[in-house]
């Protein structure tokens, strides 16, 4: 009975860590969103080896330069971290960042504000690769009046601000649909299944079919061949969508790679360290219990 | 033991002069060294060393941040995030402290679960358990201002659920709100004084710790047979054996910690903290941390909101008067053969009740299966549930645990750990 026992308690404290690991991911699952996918052939940073892809980061870079920053910023971002190691345009022969004429080039395109020390009189100039990303709006009533009332949220973290991360990105960009019949959407208004919210109010079919999803004020913001990339690649929807969620992801955790290499060298490591005490323990216990 | 005699010898000239003046080597020595652990200790028994593993990381991890972080609520946010991007190893030393909190609770949680089936609470130890007790409850507290600092949409929102349970106290429950916040809102007042207590509080931990460990070693240690120890067959030294298998379950312990840290690093947390915080916008579904849902479900769980607050503060305060609870003269769940299956289903209930803390309380349990609405909710709902659970959970000890003491006939409980040990090896040859 007493082995039972202790076979069942081995087994109840194996359940805790399971559900310990469990309920972190579906327990908040927010609203009514269809869950979020990856895109058919993956994403190479996702799993505990997964890195970016340098090239898909420049497409992404080129998709959020050109798209989304007209509305979006990216304030966290500083324009030197598109240069450091495992970043989209990290070159082996400037280990600084604030060398590499990509990166100077980048910023010099963007005008950052400052102060004229003679004068002192506020000024616009050049940014440089140690000046953040510019806010696109001077404070949130702008943003709102500029965008028919919503305010768009600063893009630096928003794969981990969303559930899915870089997945909800992706699936979000390419998500858009026509609404269902029966759904009322308002002028200036988009359907997307994706998208967290609440649709009981406007929905005038089977109060228990609301339709998943939520609206949002931001119109499909992609259609094919909006941007061209230098390095070829067929600009679909789907390859933008995809390629700026990588961008964005790297930009929410720009050590994502150190990251996971460390954990790789720390775990080996506690695994070896795990074998030497098991055989010590072995050896000093022996005939002691 | 407290009777155990003191075999340190300084061999040195500076030991000797030390020892004569201060002797916290011999304070060591006889604590860490030589001091006499039951030889029947099984792994369940790693985690107090464990604990002091957790305690030390999320002190070091939190002095580092406390350099780095600014407590305003304007700059708050972006400061954790300039820990993670521009300090050298600060993502590191960001997710490990709070992946951290995780984990001190992981493992807190296990420890208090083993002193509960072992029967470690009972006399002489009912000291050392309600010390043990006092430092959960400051560990509630310190997590809970730790979450509130990044100033995420979470940490707002759950800072102004959370302090507004004060408010439901009649009477004086408004002042003293406004006395906690240092306002009428959450605001930067309060930021700056949880920042302030959040650093002060671990101290104070640690001073607790010294006097549960201090305790520990005054009654002994309980041993899963949950009889004395007798003679010295009972025992072996605490080093080596004690710190050999200690320090193999907390290698464990570390690689669990290193896969959160380095491969899940936000899949304990809440993706609406990365989202500053805007007190014009309530998140959809404001949840604590995983480790506080149990107490966030009997929260829910009472209809009136300051009954709410009171059984809430009730299931942790239970715990304190557990040693006067328990009327079995066996401490051991081994040799109780009807307590330990209430054990059991009081592991599931509290696992249970986390989840429901996770859950829309209105939400079905089983989508689709026929219901009907009980007093104020459906009865196919969490928050029955919920009820349920929270009832089985005061239940367990203010019930079962007096009244399955009187009654249950234990099973016969060996003379001494050597005769357990004894006992063991033969069924498991007979096995």
């Amino acid at each position: 009975m007493s082995a039972i026992m202790t076979k069942g308690l081995k087994a109840l404290g194996l359940a805790a860590i399971a559900a310990t690991l469990a309920l972190s991911a579906p327990a908040f699952a927010a609203g009514g969103a269809k869950h979020p996918h990856a895109p058919k052939e993956g994403f190479s940073f996702e799993g505990p080896f997964g890195t970016f892809d340098q090239g898909q980061l420049q497409r992404g870079y080129k998709v959020f330069r050109e798209v989304c920053s007209n509305c979006h910023a990216a304030t966290l971002l500083s324009f030197r971290n598109l240069g450091q190691k495992d970043g989209p345009f990290y070159d082996e022969k400037y280990k600084n960042p604030n060398d590499n004429p990509i990166v100077k080039q980048i910023a010099s395109e963007f005008e950052v504000p400052d102060i004229d020390t003679e004068t002192g009189d506020t000024i616009t100039r050049p940014a440089t690769p140690s000046d953040h990303f510019p806010k696109k709006f001077a404070n949130s009533y702008a943003a709102a009046a500029s965008n028919g009332g919503a305010i768009p949220p600063d893009l630096s973290v928003i794969t981990k601000a969303r559930h899915g991360g870089a997945r909800y990105v992706y699936s979000l960009l390419t998500g858009y649909v026509a609404p269902p019949k029966g759904l009322e959407v308002k002028e200036g208004q988009h359907y997307n299944p994706f998208m967290a919210g609440s649709l009981a109010t406007q929905w005038s079919g089977d109060p228990h079919k609301v339709p998943v999803g939520g609206v949002l004020a931001m119109a499909p913001p992609l259609k094919d061949d909006l941007v061209t990339y230098d390095d070829g690649t067929k600009a679909t929807t789907h390859q933008m969508a995809a390629d700026v969620a990588a961008f964005l992801e790297w930009a929410g955790d720009p050590h994502a790679t150190l990251r996971k290499k460390t954990g790789v060298g720390v775990l080996i490591y506690l695994l070896l360290f795990a074998g030497v005490t098991y055989a010590a323990y072995r050896k000093l216990w022996h005939g002691k219990h | 033991m407290s009777d155990h005699p003191s075999t340190y010898e300084p061999k040195t000239g500076v030991e000797k002069w030390l020892d004569q003046r201060l002797p916290i080597v011999r304070l060591a020595y006889d604590s860490f060294v030589d001091y006499p652990t039951p030889r029947n200790l099984n792994y369940w028994w790693t985690f107090g060393g464990i604990l002091s593993v957790c305690l030390m990381i999320q002190i070091v991890t939190g002095i580092i941040l406390a350099m780095h972080y600014t407590p305003h609520i304007d700059l708050a946010f972006n400061s954790v995030e300039r820990i993670m991007r521009d300090v050298n190893y600060g993502w590191l030393i960001r997710y490990v402290h709070a992946n951290g909190a995780s984990m001190f609770f992981f493992a807190v949680f296990i420890h208090m679960f083993r002193g509960l089936y072992y029967g470690s609470y009972k006399a002489p130890r009912e000291v050392l358990w309600i010390l043990g007790c006092l430092i959960f409850f400051l560990m509630i507290a310190t997590a809970f201002m730790g979450y509130v600092l990044p100033w995420g949409q979470m940490s707002f929102h759950g800072a102004v659920v959370i302090t507004n349970l004060i408010g439901s106290i009649p009477v004086i429950g408004g002042p003293i709100l406004t006395w906690l916040q240092g306002g009428f809102a959450v605001d930067q007042a309060t930021l700056n004084r949880f920042f302030s207590l959040h650093y002060l509080l671990p101290f104070v931990i640690a001073g607790v710790v010294i006097l549960h460990i201090w305790a520990l070693h005054v009654v002994g240690q309980n041993n899963p047979a949950g009889v004395d120890i007798k003679s010295k067959e009972d025992t072996v030294p605490f080093t080596p054996y004690a710190t050999v298998k200690d320090g193999l379950g907390m290698i464990f312990f570390l690689i669990l910690f290193s896969i959160f840290v380095f491969f899940l690093p936000n899949a304990l947390g809440h993706a609406d903290n990365y989202i500053p915080a805007n007190p014009l916008v309530t998140p959809a579904h404001i949840v604590p941390e995983w480790y506080l849902l149990p107490f966030y479900a009997i929260l829910r769980a009472i209809p009136d909101k300051f009954g709410g607050v009171i059984a809430m503060f009730g299931a942790i305060a239970v715990l304190f008067v557990l040693p006067w609870l328990d009327t079995s003269k066996v401490r051991s769940m081994r040799y109780r053969p009807v307590m330990r299956w209430f054990f059991v289903i009081f592991v599931v209930v509290c696992l249970g009740l986390g989840w429901c803390g996770a859950q829309l309380p209105d939400a079905p349990v089983v989508p689709g299966l026929p219901s009907f609405t009980l007093f104020d909710g459906e009865f196919n709902s969490y928050l029955w549930l919920t009820r349920a659970l929270t009832l089985y959970y005061f239940a367990f000890f203010l019930l079962i645990m007096p009244w399955v003491g009187l009654k249950e006939d234990p099973l016969p409980v060996p003379a001494s750990i050597s005769e357990a040990i004894l006992a063991e090896h033969a069924k498991k040859k007979g096995a």
